[in-house]
């Protein structure tokens, strides 16, 4: 394998809990598709569960978090940054993984999968192209076919990641129906996969969609959680931090982090930021949680934009990544629950955050976990009060943003 | 199966009398028992002014029943064809209501079934849902996207059961031969076979595929068995039908309707269907 471990082994925790009956996290969840496709559903089930809790399995999935992702990804307290906020800001990376984002962690587990079931190809679909970059990466690494839906206007936001997954050997295919962004392509991916369920994986990027992908993505994102954990109660004598928050899109980078809190720390306080687009009072936004209604798209039952009759809405929102109108049902489920809170940073403050983390830490994060900064930004010393502890999740590296962030702030 | 009786496969199923089924089902048996080979075509609801006329102009050239679809913003089960008409539809206003209401004005003496997606029925409530086709004089509803599983768990089946909704189920290429067993025993005025592996769409031949679908689908039970998505032509139909009841014709409809064709045009393609099928 080519790139070096840092170090530390990848310690995997104990496997998280199952939805209950058929993929239920509360009233949300479960396996909305067409009949071809309940088959390969039940099967990638069935195989997961075996999988999971199989030591050799875990032992190559860790070794490729190690030896090729390069985990553990450390936690960076940031000095200049806290002092800005009155806060103690601490940062989970996973923008310095191998392909940039934490979605290179869900995807070697499917890679891994789709190789024990036989399969020779997958598909995915991808929103800033991150999730496509990752499946393209594990496809060449496993010598898999791979074929990436993108939507026409990602492919053109999110240029570079295009080349990149077209270097590593995968199709890309623009999808121009309906808003020709992130949903449509799920749209185009499911459809293909209706097509060539037998010989082919969807490697689903998030933790969204039929049953059994919300619990099985949350399950290969929960090594940022359970890391994370572990390192802050080294770098804070054992405390948790108060406040531990994610940005959310799908949200599996939230999941995952909230995932190695949720039950072991009770009090600490898990916020999900979403795509508050243009402003949540324009309607042009992201926000599914916060402004979404239950409805049963993409083979869940969620929290959906959608019009009064359950047409699907159009997202906005300034990054493709988050620019989705549903959230994943455990999200869902949490948010009825009251354990996790949900709010929102518009497209200004997110370039706000990306800014901001640039200058005091010499870090550019993605534009989605700029949302994440942009609000902690806002709310220090409001909703988070001054002298809180809070851990952020950077899920990604800010490279795939810079040529849209240079046109939207021209000279520096 | 778990020790559901499947009342087609019971001996005593043949001298059941024709109330036992709802009108589709009725409707379709009586036809399968004079001999004749099933068509159903396909409209996309609220695809133009005349959507109506074009359902009344299919009834006139054979159909034996009509298969309704409600738009949905993202269908996942068409291709590009139907998706485009459900967008065009969707584009001039169509919506659940009225779609369902103007159908109850179509007045023809052939059955009609809703197609539509389950996050539309959810919406409306199934209880609503399933009130409102029975008001409509709407005798079956099909949403690809609640499987068998769903169904059961959700109760849309005890309120389409309540208010005698026929919800036709569809079995694919990849049901298992346990799952279709509990499938046919389950979905009410027919069963639809999906005669390949894929969405909605035209296609230039008929998939090695359907033959098995029909075959497997005739073995399992003898409600009406239909083929449908992929058939396109005449003669694909006919082909089709040699095993099965019937045939579903969607996309080659609603292309030739996008293609400004009205109710003239659908008229004289589902009148060929029709008669490649009784010649067959
Ligand atoms: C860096 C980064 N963060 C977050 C997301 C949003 O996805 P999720 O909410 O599943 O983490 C994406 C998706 O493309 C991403 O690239």
């Amino acid at each position: 394998m080519s790139a070096p471990a840092r170090g530390d082994a990848v310690i995997l925790d104990p496997p998280g809990p199952e939805p209950v009956g058929l993929g239920r996290f509360g009233e949300y969840g479960g396996r909305f598709v067409p009949e071809t496709l309940i088959p390969a559903l039940e099967e990638l089930e069935a195989q997961f569960r075996v999988a999971w809790h199989d030591d050799d399995f875990r032992q190559e999935y860790a070794g490729l978090l190690a030896h090729y992702a390069g985990r553990p990804t450390p936690v960076t307290e940031c000095h200049r940054l806290s002092e800005r906020l009155g806060l103690r800001v601490l940062l989970k990376r996973e923008d310095l993984t191998h392909t940039g984002s934490h979605k290179i962690n869900n995807v070697l587990g499917q890679a891994l999968l789709t190789r024990r079931m036989g399969k020779h190809r997958v598909i995915a679909e991808t929103g800033a192209g991150q999730h496509g970059v990752a499946t393209a990466t594990a496809a060449a690494l496993f010598g898999l076919d791979c074929t990436v839906f993108m939507g026409a206007v990602d492919v053109e936001r999110q240029a570079l990641n295009v080349w990149r997954m077209k270097l590593l050997g995968a199709e890309v295919v623009p999808v121009t129906s309906g808003s020709a962004t992130l949903k449509d392509a799920v749209n185009d991916a499911m459809r293909e996969w209706v097509a060539s369920v037998q010989s082919t994986h969807y490697c689903l990027g998030s933790v969204m969609g039929p049953h059994p992908f919300p619990w099985m993505v949350r399950e290969l994102q929960r090594v940022v959680g359970d890391e994370a954990r572990r390192q802050c109660r080294e770098l804070l004598d054992g405390a948790d931090p108060q406040y531990v928050i994610a940005c959310v899109g799908g949200g599996s980078n939230a999941m995952g982090t909230f995932a190695g809190f949720v039950d072991h720390c009770p009090d600490v306080q898990l916020i999900g930021v979403e795509a508050g687009g243009l402003g949540l009072e324009t309607g042009h936004h992201g926000a599914a949680m916060t402004r979404g209604v239950p409805g049963v798209v993409h083979g869940m039952r969620s929290l959906f934009l959608q019009d009064e009759d359950g047409q699907v809405l159009e997202a906005t929102s300034i990054s493709a990544g988050l620019d989705y109108p549903g959230v994943g049902p455990e999200h869902a489920d949490l948010g009825a629950r009251g354990r996790a809170r949900y709010e929102t940073a518009t497209d200004d403050e997110a370039v706000a955050g990306f800014q901001l983390l640039a200058e005091t830490e010499g870090i550019v994060p993605a534009l989605e976990p700029a949302h994440a900064i942009g609000w902690l930004a806002r709310e220090a010393g409001r909703a988070v009060p001054t002298g809180s502890t809070v851990l952020v999740t950077l899920s990604g590296r800010g490279d795939k943003d810079a040529a849209q962030l240079m046109e939207r702030l021209g000279e520096l | 199966m778990t020790g559901v009786a499947d009342p087609t496969n019971a001996p005593a199923a043949n001298t059941r009398a024709a109330s036992e089924y709802g009108p589709l089902e009725t409707r379709l048996r009586e036809r399968r028992a004079d001999g004749r080979k099933l068509l159903v075509p396909y409209v996309t609801g609220g695809l133009g002014k005349d959507w109506v006329d074009v359902v009344r102009a299919c009834a006139a050239a054979g159909a034996d029943a009509i298969e309704i679809g409600i738009p949905f913003s993202d269908p996942i089960m068409d291709g590009t064809t139907i998706q485009e008409a459900s967008q065009r539809a969707l584009d001039i206003g169509a919506t659940p209501v009225s779609v369902i209401e103007q159908a109850a004005g179509a007045d023809v003496d052939v059955p009609l079934a809703v197609m539509t997606y389950y996050n539309l029925v959810a919406h409306m409530g199934h209880e609503r849902f399933c009130e409102a086709l029975r008001a409509a004089g709407i005798a079956g509803a099909i949403i690809p996207d609640l499987p068998l599983d769903e169904l059961r768990l959700g109760g849309y089946d005890e309120a389409a059961r309540h208010h005698d909704v026929e919800t036709v189920l569809l079995a694919a290429p990849t049901t298992t031969d346990e799952r279709l067993a509990d499938i046919c025993a389950s979905s009410r005025g027919f069963v639809y076979g999906v005669s390949l592996l894929g969405v909605t769409g035209e296609r230039t031949s008929l998939a090695d595929s359907a033959r098995r679908m029909g075959e497997r689908l005739k073995q399992a039970t003898d409600r009406p068995a239909l083929l449908g998505v992929g058939i396109s032509t005449p003669d694909q139909a006919a082909e089709a039908a040699a095993c099965a009841d019937g045939v579903v014709v969607g996309s080659a409809l609603v292309r030739r309707l996008l293609q400004s064709g009205g109710p003239d045009e659908a008229q004289s393609f589902v009148a060929l269907l029709r008669r490649a099928l009784d010649a067959a």
